[in-house]
């Protein structure tokens, strides 16, 4: 499939009274046209600061975009959008990519109704006149399994419960016919019940609309049966990306290897202690000079320490930023 | 059937309602039934998990057994004292045999107190310690939820997610507990922390005798650290049973819809795994349905379970079900194969 977005070298920082946080440290992927790219990694490993730097989100002051591209692909032609006027941002964010952050509360405005919200976004992307905008607002509402639609179009978001008001974003993200969503842990404040609704609904719409999907999460199960492939981060770099199947059955960086490691299976009888990767996350005030999991890896040696691992191909459409070969189990040599 | 000796805590028909304020006067017009009626044990030396969506009454449960909440009715024994109708100066003899561990470690800990103080501190308020007594009963706290006891004189925020937890754990430790209530101890935490926490509970279980009721929403953690599980919907519960036998065959199709929901690790599962998606929200406590509380959401449901509440009862030796479908020849199942079977 062709690349609809390419991601090179991005680094944001904020600049706070603390210091300078490194939130992403030239973090590079791409996303093909229709497929889903699961960004799994822990709280504060710069998932979200990277998805807002491509959005125009970054709040500036305090952060900053240091360097990197971020090429939206139309056909032949591609434009970056870090180099883009706040106008054309706007024009992007929820007309060609579409988006779903984690508390639909939040990012709802809580004075106007549902419909309203839905048909404004119509009426500024896409030009329809208010009554269209009506009748194609309460299609979506309809698409997005909201009951109901014609009545629910005139409640407040409060009047919604939180699986309902996460529905009504979808519905904004998919208003436009975007090629991409970005869905920002778009079920983690929900329960499971709720969850296996709204992914069963991501991918209905998936195959209906047919757009690319960026899907955040921290939890590795709740993408496994949604991605075609697998971004890990980890202090604001990639470890590791891969097709999902590989990524789970043969995980090539030692921090995937633990966080798999770390999760209970539903799927058998008998308990075997967790494996637990011992410490904490790197510390993003300080820049670092060597592996950011170096001090909790087991396979850490001397390079580990002296310097970065970049991402390196490794087998068939995957690739990793570690010096040590876990597949040979012996360091790599490039 | 159960040996009376082994139960440390029994629950019978316990109740907790929440009056519902309206009008100018704030007079009562109602309620909401957080706990309506649940019935069960905990062994000594066991962890019982309590599963269930959000507002199913789950934190209620523990608040009300250890006391927090006075019940609106039924009784709580602990070790077989009623401690329903123990007088406040008689509770507080008993607290220090039942400890809370708090969901969120954050808010839990006060942030101007040392770690020290925070741990030692229900030792001062029961007049058990202090002085050099005091410190070194909290040093060995500290080293025994593997903590360094230089940390002594450190303050929360210096602490991460994980750490954070750990010093709630030894807290709760400090007055020696039998039965410690776990609200979601691990819910706030980053996966490889949350192993840490779990595997740490583990430990001091088997080293302390510690017995356990662990509520938490995330079905694969309980399974992994429970003996048997208990599942709630709506301030009832709806099935209790060995974890091996819950998995196995679920008898209550409530059971079998959040089991389905469970999302695993493993990709070649997930794309053929059966699912039984359950479509709505569960209703209000403040306005349960009448008849079974499930009925509105279940698929399976009769005549009956709209007006009759089903009878929750011992279907087969340790195994219960409040479903008027269930039997001792099993139940009907809304899927074939509710538990993945690794591929
Ligand atoms: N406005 C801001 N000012 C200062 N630091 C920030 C700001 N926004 C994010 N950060 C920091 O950037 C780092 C990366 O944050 P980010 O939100 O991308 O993490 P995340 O991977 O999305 O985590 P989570 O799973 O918790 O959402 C964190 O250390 C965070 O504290
Ligand atoms: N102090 C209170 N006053 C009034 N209502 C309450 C109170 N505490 C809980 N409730 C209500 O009782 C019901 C059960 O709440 P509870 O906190 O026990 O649920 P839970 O299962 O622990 O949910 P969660 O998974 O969200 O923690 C909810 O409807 C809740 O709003
Ligand atoms: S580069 Fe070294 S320290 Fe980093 S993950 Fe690989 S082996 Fe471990
Ligand atoms: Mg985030
Ligand atoms: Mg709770």
């Amino acid at each position: 499939m062709p690349t609809i977005l390419e991601v090179n070298n991005l680094v944001t920082r904020f600049y706070t009274l603390d210091g300078v946080v490194h939130a992403v440290n030239g973090v590079s992927f791409h996303l093909e046209e229709g497929e889903t790219l699961a960004i799994v990694g822990e709280s504060g490993s710069g998932k979200s600061v990277t998805m807002m730097s491509i959005l125009g989100l970054i709040p500036s002051p305090p952060g900053k975009i240091e360097s990197g591209e971020a090429y939206l692909y139309d056909g032949y032609e591609r434009r970056d959008l870090l180099k883009m006027s706040d106008a054309e941002l706007r024009e992007i964010r929820g007309g060609q990519i579409g988006f779903v952050f984690q508390d639909p509360i939040s990012s709802l405005n809580p004075v106007l109704t549902i419909g309203e919200q839905i048909a404004e976004s119509l009426v500024r992307h896409l030009g329809l006149s208010r009554e269209e905008a009506r009748d194609r607002t309460i299609e979506l509402l309809d698409l997005v399994g909201i009951p109901d639609p014609k009545a629910r179009y005139r409640n407040y978001p409060h009047q919604f419960s939180g699986g309902m008001r996460q529905r009504v974003m979808i519905a904004i993200a998919i208003a436009c016919g975007p090629k991409i969503v970005i869905a920002d842990e778009p079920t983690t404040a929900l329960d499971v019940t709720i969850q296996a609704q709204i992914v069963e609904l991501f991918l209905r719409l998936q195959k209906e609309l047919g757009m690319a999907i960026i899907w955040i999460t921290h939890d590795l199960a709740v993408v496994s049966g949604l991605a075609d492939r697998v971004l890990v981060m980890y202090g604001g770099r990639v470890a590791e990306v891969a097709p999902v199947d590989d990524l789970y059955e043969q995980p090539r960086h030692p921090y995937t290897v633990g966080l798999l490691g770390a999760l209970p299976r539903l799927d058998s009888r008998e308990s075997r202690r967790l494996v637990s990767i011992q410490g904490a996350p790197p510390d993003l005030l300080i820049p670092l000079k060597h592996c950011p999991f170096a001090w909790r890896c087991e396979y850490a040696f001397d390079r580990c320490w002296e310097e970065i691992p970049t991402l390196q191909p490794a087998g068939l459409n995957r690739k990793v930023a570690c010096f040590y070969d876990l597949e040979r189990g012996k360091p790599r040599h490039d | 059937m159960t040996d009376p000796n082994n139960v440390l805590v029994r629950v019978e028909n316990l109740k907790k309602y929440f009056p519902i304020t309206g009008g100018l006067f704030g007079r009562v017009v109602g309620a909401i039934k957080a706990v309506d009626g649940i019935t069960f044990e905990i062994k000594k030396g066991e962890t019982l998990g309590l599963v269930g969506e959000s507002g199913c009454g789950k934190s209620t449960t523990g608040r009300a057994i250890l006391q927090l909440h006075r019940p609106t009715a039924g009784k709580v024994f602990f070790e077989g004292v009623d401690l329903t109708s123990l007088s406040r100066e008689e509770l507080r003899r008993m607290r220090p045999k039942m400890q809370m561990i708090f969901q969120d470690p954050y808010a839990s800990l006060n942030p101007r107190h040392s770690v020290g103080k925070i741990v030692g501190e229900p030792l001062v308020i029961h007049n058990l310690m202090s002085g050099n007594a005091l410190k070194e009963r909290v040093a060995e706290l500290l080293l025994l939820v593997g903590l360094n006891p230089a940390y002594m004189r450190r303050y929360p925020h210096e602490f991460s997610g994980g750490q954070r937890q750990r010093i709630g754990i030894a807290r709760a430790l400090s007055l020696n507990p039998s039965f410690i209530v776990c609200d979601e101890p691990i819910s706030a935490l980053d996966v490889s922390i949350q192993a840490q926490v779990v595997n740490l509970l583990q430990d001091l279980q088997e080293q302390l005798g510690l017995t356990y009721l662990f509520i938490a929403h995330d079905l694969s953690m309980v399974k992994h650290i429970s003996h048997r599980i208990a599942v709630m919907y709506l301030g009832k519960i709806m099935e209790l049973a060995d974890r091996n036998d819950l998995f196995d065959d679920p008898l209550h199709p409530y059971t079998q819809s959040l089991i389905s929901a469970v999302p695993t690790p493993v990709p070649k599962l997930e794309r053929v795994r059966q699912r039984f998606i359950l479509t709505g929200d569960p209703p209000s406590p403040a306005n349960p349905p009448a008849g079974c509380v499930f009925h509105t959401r279940c698929p399976l449901a009769v005549e009956e379970c709209r007006t009759l509440v089903p009878e929750y009862r011992e279907i087969r030796p340790g195994h219960y079900v409040a479903c008027h479908l269930a039997d001792e020849a099993g139940s009907s199942k809304i899927i074939t194969e509710v538990i993945p079977l690794s591929v």
